[in-house]
């Protein structure tokens, strides 16, 4: 059962009235190749505390028993890992579509939504962000990047590069920090390049796996009227989510935009940004591979090629890397379904991962998701372990070794 | 029953808001608006009242400050219908104004209960419903965390008090509430509805009669309080920091 | 009565046979103004059984006690008529309520049935040229309105807690007069059925007006009756970041900030909480924040208004000592 501050109506006793099961081809025919075998709750880092592991949902799903998944805690368990997608052997989208899709008729069948969830997307419908921040404030950060990071709309030129720099690096304080690292790199690198700026809206990567499919659709409008108006060669960005969106997802709607995330663009372009990393950085460091770049886009080598490049910096691998990476927690919908998840499972995903990440011995865990930050350093508190390591985004590790590291958030 | 539920549209505090070079208005240029929120409750009221007891709900706004996006949000929630008063002078209308103008346009919709939020962060010359209430000479209580059917012709409304404390009041119809809460939060509409509600449903319009915008009160000036960069920091001895802390208590009358 | 349109009246607010500690701060400002204007300051006290509070009011120079079964319990609705039939008998030249539950419902139904000007949730008030100038608190604090009332009756809602308390306090015995008014005390409208005590379950920390808020700071779940004891005797209850209600030392209603509950009340005393963003989220609308951190650096000084680094364990026994011995002498 869901808890924390929200209790669930059942059918018929919330607001608006339960969807009818035939007006779901979700579960009768997207998942029907479902052969049962079990691998998707074996992967899952949540399935323990689930209500139903995914295996027994969509069975109940097949069997025509919606409403006793939609009472389940089981949707909103549920952190876009995408572990179940990429071992599923049928190839169900499990992730993208079958989470989404519960959390949809959760949504229209009235049952109360936690307060933080809802908030989130309330949010980001009004201000194209999930933190409920003002456009104004969304270039306060580019003030303490000490290089100038010019805003498209007022270049009035085509540019290389569009770096879209999302919701998470423009306002939360400990992320400006990785934003501001990026500018400098790119300027350092001579890259031209320039910033939506206050007119930047969230790709909303999370609100579509939250469910909200007419919130991802309006951003889709949005977004794409803005990236069609400028001219730019390709667009980059630092966070993956929107870049799982805008490569994997708007395609299939129809929208094609050239889009790497700063990983495969940095490493794409080494032999400029080498000779640059002066400062050495004597540590042992571990790189965490999130979700987005990893499993779903297989980005392993671009992030180590980065750090292998810093001088005196010597990489430790922890045992589940790459494919076997376990989730931060913080996607789809994690970052604000905290209460509801440690209610279910009292840990946090990232206090699993950091034990992990401190068994290897190294000083450092190098990220590269703006979640991530935040989350493991949270997590190197909770668990008592403050002191013992520190957390930085690749951007960061290459700003320090470019000996230009600082920057203050705004 | 049918409930008439006013929407007032403020200053979305999301922005830093900025005095314009008149002095007694806010700057327009980053100023975006939303609905109160105790609005917000009222009509999450209005539709309980609705799903559990058959009421019909008409939303009514001024025309101000995006308030066609709020309206088209009530309609996707469950409000039956959608009045804007259009017309209406957008510089200086106090609450006074706006009470007068429901007034006004309520006289055509038959109403047996009107709920409104008891207060908005706006709140200069008054606060809608009360003002409201007194002008049509009807019932009224504020301050409701619930509103109920209570038998033909009356309602039982929860008043809250410091502590916790509450009043259970019954209120003859038609009367005037003024909303704090809902019993519920307000409840989340997907944006597909509201998107599609924007298509396929119309907010009616009617003209706003003119109306004394200051009734009686004149702004001379608008100011911001001086922020603080960073607390102040007290020093001294844990029994000298005590000491300045209590005094600061004092005060402030917070030490009772 | 004294001479019309220069008094100044204040509505008595009581509950349960206690007067409300801001109707002396009322009472302390009015009666500056009425010095200023040169008029008579009446406190209008309303209910059953009501006349033993009168001593109380010295600070007036009289009281109009209204006392009648039929008025035992507030309602707006039954007090507001009371209430207008003496303003009208009485003319006065401003009448004052607290921007409370009762005084917010009474000063919007009594200004608009009269028709007389109304400023809400003034911080100041002033007489110049004889005019009334209120300044009144907008926008959860972050602007203030200056205006000028005109008309020859004016009610205002003062925000509790801006003036001070002492001013009102008076030995002086004011006069009492008694009007009868048995022909308004027929709106019945409205009626109290009930006075529904708070659950003694869990406390709703939103409505809460001091809060003491322990982090992670506090160390372990046998520190939190320290905490609990301070905020006791200050008058408000013990919240927490969301590390203290992870570990099970309080329940989730107690959790303040992202995940938890936005609360602003009158005082957010934080000890032992570093402020990470998600937290502030909760409480940064606090009207008062006192924050106690060992680290200097910590991100809550951005935000509170004072700020000591203070070991929270050293600070607490002296801080609990100054708070009893300061309240004991009022």
């Amino acid at each position: 059962m869901v808890t924390g501050d929200a209790q669930p109506t059942g059918p018929g006793e919330g607001p608006g009235s339960s969807i009818p099961l035939s007006s779901h081809d979700v579960w009768t025919k997207e998942f029907n190749p479902c052969i049962q075998c079990g691998m998707c709750g074996g992967a899952c880092p949540l399935a323990f505390a689930m209500d139903y592991t995914p295996r027994k949902a969509i069975h109940y799903l097949k069997e025509g028993l919606l409403d006793s998944v939609l009472q389940s805690n089981t949707l909103w368990l549920c952190v876009s890992c995408y572990n179940c997608t990429a071992r599923c052997p049928t190839g169900l989208k499990i992730t993208d579509v079958l989470f989404p899709a519960l959390r949809d008729a959760a949504i229209n069948s009235g049952v109360q939504l936690p307060a933080e969830f809802k908030r989130a997307l309330d949010n980001t419908y009004r201000y194209g962000n999930s933190l409920g921040e003002g456009p104004r404030k969304r270039m306060e950060w580019t003030k303490g990047a000490g290089v100038p990071v010019p805003v498209i709309s007022q270049l009035k030129r085509p540019v290389d590069v569009l770096w879209l720099v999302e919701c998470y690096p423009s306002y939360h304080p400990r992320n400006q920090l990785q934003a501001q690292a990026m500018a400098r790199l790119l300027h350092a690198m001579k890259v031209d390049f320039a910033i939506l700026g206050p007119e930047e809206h969230c790709i909303g990567d999370c609100e579509r796996l939250s469910g909200e499919k007419g919130l991802f659709e309006d951003l889709l409008e949005y977004n794409s009227s803005l990236l069609d108006k400028y001219a730019y060669g390709e667009i980059v960005t630092g966070d993956p989510h929107a870049f799982n969106s805008l490569h994997r997802v708007y395609p299939a709607l129809g929208k094609h935009y050239a889009a790497t995330h700063y990983v495969e663009f940095l490493a794409a372009r080494l032999e400029t940004l080498r000779p640059l990393l002066k400062a050495r950085i004597n540590a042992r460091v571990t790189y965490h591979d999130n979700c987005c770049l990893g499993r779903m886009c297989h980005l392993y080598e671009q992030p180590r090629d980065l750090l292998r490049a810093i001088p005196g910096l010597k990489l430790t691998e922890m045992p589940m890397a790459r494919e076997n990476a376990l989730c931060c927690g913080g996607g789809g919908g994690g970052m604000w379904l905290d209460t509801i998840i440690w209610q279910a499972a009292h840990e946090r995903l990232a206090d699993r991962r950091i034990a992990q990440a401190l068994a290897t011995g190294a000083e450092i865990l190098a990220v590269s998701c703006p979640f991530e930050t935040s989350r493991f350093e949270d997590a190197l508190k909770s668990t008592g372990n403050e002191g013992k390591m520190v957390v930085k985004d690749i951007l960061e590790l290459l700003d320090e070794s470019m000996g230009r590291d600082g920057g203050t958030p705004s | 029953m049918n409930i008439a539920v006013l929407l007032n549209m403020v200053p979305d505090l999301v922005e830093e808001l900025e005095i314009d070079a008149s002095g007694v208005a806010l700057d327009t240029q980053w100023l975006r608006y939303v609905l109160s929120e105790s609005d917000d409750h009222a009509l999450e009221q209005a539709l309980l009242l609705k799903d559990r007891r058959g009421a019909r709900v008409i939303v009514l706004a001024l025309d101000r400050g995006d308030a066609d996006e709020a309206m088209y949000a009530a309609l996707a929630r469950g409000a039956d219908e959608a009045i804007k008063l259009s017309g209406i002078p957008e510089q200086g209308l106090g609450k006074r104004a706006t009470a007068t103008l429901f007034k006004e346009v309520l006289r055509e919709v038959p109403t047996d209960l009107v709920l409104s939020g008891v207060q908005a962060i706006d709140d200069m010359d008054g606060h809608v419903p009360g003002l409201l209430a007194g002008l049509l000479s009807l019932p009224y209580v504020g301050v409701t965390r619930s509103v109920d059917v209570a038998g033909e012709g009356k309602v039982v409304v929860h008043k809250e008090y410091p502590g916790g404390l509450v009043a259970e009041m019954e209120v003859d119809l038609p009367a005037v509430i003024g909303v704090l809460s809902a019993p519920q939060p307000p409840r989340y509409v997907p944006v597909a509805r509201i998107r599609e509600t924007k298509k396929t449903r119309a907010i009616a319009e009617r003209q706003a009669p003119p109306v004394d915008v200051q009734a009686g009160v004149l702004v001379r000036r608008l100011l911001k309080p001086e922020p603080a960069e960073r607390a102040e920091m007290l020093n001294g001895s844990p029994e000298d920091l005590a000491r300045q802390i209590v005094t600061i208590l004092e005060d402030r009358g917070l030490l009772r | 009565m004294s001479a019309a349109r220069l008094d100044v009246w204040i509505f008595v607010e009581h509950l349960r046979g206690v007067v409300a500690g801001h109707t002396y701060e009322l009472l302390g400002k009015g009666r500056e103004i009425a010095g200023t204007l040169g008029g008579h300051l009446t406190a209008v006290l309303i209910g059953n059984q009501v006349q033993t509070l009168a001593p109380t009011l010295g600070a007036a120079d009289s009281v109009l006690c209204v006392e009648d079964e039929r008025v035992a319990e507030f309602t707006p609705t039954g007090y507001a008529a009371v209430l207008r039939a003496l303003v009208e008998q009485g003319a006065p030249r401003l009448i004052l309520f607290g921007a409370t539950s009762m005084g917010i419902d009474l000063a919007s139904l009594l200004a608009s049935t009269l028709g007389f000007p109304l400023i809400v949730n003034c911080k100041e008030i002033a007489i110049e040229d004889g005019q009334v100038i209120a300044t009144s608190q907008m926008c959860g604090g972050k602007l203030l309105c200056e205006a000028e009332a005109s008309g020859e009756s004016v009610v205002l809602t003062v925000v509790p807690g801006v003036f001070p308390t002492q001013k009102g306090i008076s030995d002086h015995a004011p006069t009492v007069e008694s009007p009868s008014l048995p022909a308004l005390l027929e709106d019945v409208r409205v009626r109290v059925t009930r006075l529904i005590e708070p659950e003694p379950g869990d406390i709703d920390i939103t409505k809460v007006p001091i809060l003491v808020a322990v982090g992670r700071g506090i160390q372990r779940k046998e520190n939190l009756p320290v905490a609990e004891d301070l905020a006791r005797l200050l008058g408000g209850t013990i919240c927490s970041s969301r590390p203290v209600v992870d570990q099970g030392w309080l329940p989730v209603s107690r959790q303040v900030g992202k995940s938890g509950m936005t609360v602003k009340p009158k005082l957010y005393l934080a000890l032992g909480i570093s402020g990470a963003p998600e937290h502030l989220e909760g409480m940064k609308e606090a009207e008062l924040i006192i924050a106690v951190n060992l680290d200097p650096k910590a991100p809550i000084f951005d935000i509170a208004d004072y700020g000591a680094v203070v070991d929270l364990f050293e600070l607490l026994p002296p801080l609990a000592a100054e708070a009893e011995k300061r309240r004991a002498v009022r």
